[in-house]
């Protein structure tokens, strides 16, 4: 374990470097959460339809889709990218370790820091706004836990659309593909309960609501504690699931591989 | 028993072809054409512990291919290879355990870390243990003079500087084989001749094994009694420097620069084979008239300013062995 913990802390540390990003970020978030908020109030107030979420929900589903969006697979790894393009790769495979893991810690890290960072001042603004109600202290933990399997999901994700740089050079398809994908399945577009009956079973079954609408509504208490175990098994099912197509993709990117350049 | 072996390793890269212009581009959609390019073409060799080869060849030969292969990054397409009695590419893990690579064009270093931090990294990653770690950085940074570089992020080093820390980087795992490609690329005198010091006290006191590749004749002869040649994919020859000079030509170049723009120099044993403005370059072979005496008589007959004698360059050098091996 022990290379895999040096190349996570190290890339936790240098993201936390990112002072200004973090505060862009968090300005950005809190203006677009103000708007998103007045849009689904402005929904609720003209709408007598029975709704599966109240509007207090709705409205903590919301604020917390801002401060965890950077949980959301957003890209991939844009260091190892470059890396891919530009052939230094080569000394990646020249360490002793497992390729995937390697990369898969640095991916846990680049999820985990940043969203640490802008997540903690938008939720006390959040909290301290009345925006948030949370759920009692069993929903917080069931939420908490739901949130860390939600970064090892969201890893997973990402290692792949790092690993499929191997064969497409440039990220941007994958990236604006699966980003859009994880962006809307997950509920940071509009809460998932708020979809359509017919839907329903689709987002169930996808792997996305596990970056967001699971932990969010495990948070504000919207679903029992007490479903945790499930909706656990249904994120980590899909980790390993993915892991392993990953580790799988990562083997015929070897066999095929040309290092680029000199 | 050799440390490496190398049996008749054949490497082809598919290069995606499409014809010039709009058409091309339309036709690439439908129809992709690929062109086989063979980097190596049953490339053999073995390496007893403590040798320095050199392996050298024109661009394109297949000296990165075959590093990389030995190194366990590219699978080749067939032959065999074994490293310290292990096949890289199966047990890659296990083999990049015990070799350090410098590719001199590319760092192995964190391009935003301070350089020690970069060592820091290599330490956990190789899981170097942390006594033999520190007498190999103390080490290292006083044969690379690196300590006033230690706490400098990588991207504010020179070209110089930075390749002396990859170097260390490389062997901070105390590795029995080391490949170097092309490390002396780019490089000013100055710093040329530290990374040559340092490569044959690598070799000459640790007993590390060396392959070196490089385009620089002079790295090749200050530093390997044994040099490879490979071109197009296929070995040419094995041998030391001195067979290999001997096969191709004993011949040296003499420049001269003269006084007069419009002097003019005539030997007997020397024949110009180039001249622009003041200069004037001869070849003339050692064994038939000694250097010193040549040069001694250059200067007493004519007026001269300048002169130095240098080999003919390793280009001409290969060309000519190509050229005899295709005959």
């Amino acid at each position: 374990m022990r290379p895999y913990a040096a190349i996570l802390s190290m890339r936790f540390r240098a993201l936390l470097q990112y002072r200004a990003a973090a505060v862009a970020g968090f300005g950005t978030q809190l203006f677009w959460g103000l708007i998103r908020m007045m849009i689904f109030l402005a929904f609720y107030e003209n709408s007598s339809a029975k709704t599966p979420m109240n509007v207090e929900q709705v409205v903590a589903y919301v604020w917390l889709g801002q401060a965890f969006l950077l949980l959301i697979p957003f890209r991939s790894d844009q260091e190892l990218e470059q890396l891919i393009r530009t052939g230094n790769v080569a000394y990646e495979l020249l360490r002793p370790v497992d390729l995937f893991n390697f990369w898969y810690s640095r991916a846990i890290a680049t999820r985990f820091a940043p969203t640490m960072l802008r997540s903690i001042p938008l939720l006390i603004i959040a909290t301290l706004a009345g925006w948030i109600h949370w759920g009692g202290l069993p929903s917080i933990a069931a939420g908490i836990a739901a949130l860390a399997a939600a970064t090892l999901l969201s890893a997973a994700i990402s290692t792949i659309m790092t690993i499929t740089i191997f064969w497409t050079i440039s990220g941007k398809g994958i990236n604006s593909l699966l980003t859009t994908l994880s962006y809307f399945f997950s509920g940071l577009i509009v809460p998932l309960p708020l979809f359509p009956d017919f839907l329903q079973p689709l987002l169930n079954f996808l792997p996305f609501r596990g970056l967001g609408d699971v932990p969010f509504r495990l948070l504000i208490g919207q679903m029992p504690a007490g479903e945790l175990p499930m909706l656990l098994a249904h994120q980590l099912g899909w980790t390993i699931a993915l892991v392993l197509f990953g580790r799988w993709l990562l083997r015929r990117a070897m066999a095929k591989l040309i290092i680029q350049g000199g | 028993m050799p440390q490496i072996v190398v049996e008749k390793l054949v490497k082809t890269f598919h290069v995606a072809e499409r014809t010039p212009g709009l058409w091309g581009a339309f036709a690439g959609l439908v129809k992709r054409r690929h062109r086989i390019v063979t980097a190596l073409n049953g490339v053999s060799f073995s390496l007893e512990a403590g040798e320095l080869l050199g392996y050298i060849g024109p661009n394109g030969a297949g000296k990165s291919t075959t590093v990389k292969i030995l190194s366990g990054i590219l699978v080749p397409d067939s032959g065999n290879v074994e490293v310290l009695g292990l096949n890289p590419w199966k047990s890659r893990i296990k083999v990049v355990r015990k070799i350090g690579v410098v590719f001199g064009q590319r760092t192995q270093l964190w391009w935003d870390l301070p350089v020690i931090e970069s060592f820091d990294l290599l330490r956990e990653i190789y899981r170097i243990p942390q006594d033999q770690y520190m007498s190999n950085k103390n080490e290292l940074v006083e044969l690379l003079n690196l300590s006033v570089l230690l706490d400098t992020p990588v991207r504010q080093l020179s070209l110089g500087q930075r390749m002396r820390c990859d170097l260390a980087a490389a062997l901070l795992h105390s590795p029995e084989i080391v490949y170097l490609d092309e490390p002396t690329i780019g490089l000013d005198a100055v710093s040329k001749l530290a990374v040559r010091d340092f490569i044959k006290k690598l070799n000459r006191e640790r007993r590390v094994t060396i392959i070196l590749t490089t385009h620089d004749m002079d790295d090749i002869e200050a530093l390997c009694n044994r040099v490879l040649v490979i071109n197009e994919g296929n070995i040419l020859t094995d041998g030391t420097l001195a067979n290999l000079r001997k096969m191709v030509t004993t011949e040296r170049r003499l420049t001269v620069v003269l006084v007069n723009e419009d002097g003019d120099i005539t030997d007997p044993d020397a024949e110009v084979i180039s001249r622009e403005g003041r200069y004037v370059t001869l070849r003339f072979d050692p064994e038939s008239i000694p250097p010193a005496e040549l040069i001694a008589r250059i200067v007493a007959n004519h007026e001269i300013s300048d002169l130095f004698v240098e080999n003919p360059p390793i280009e001409e050098v290969i060309a000519k062995i190509y050229g005899s091996a295709a005959r």
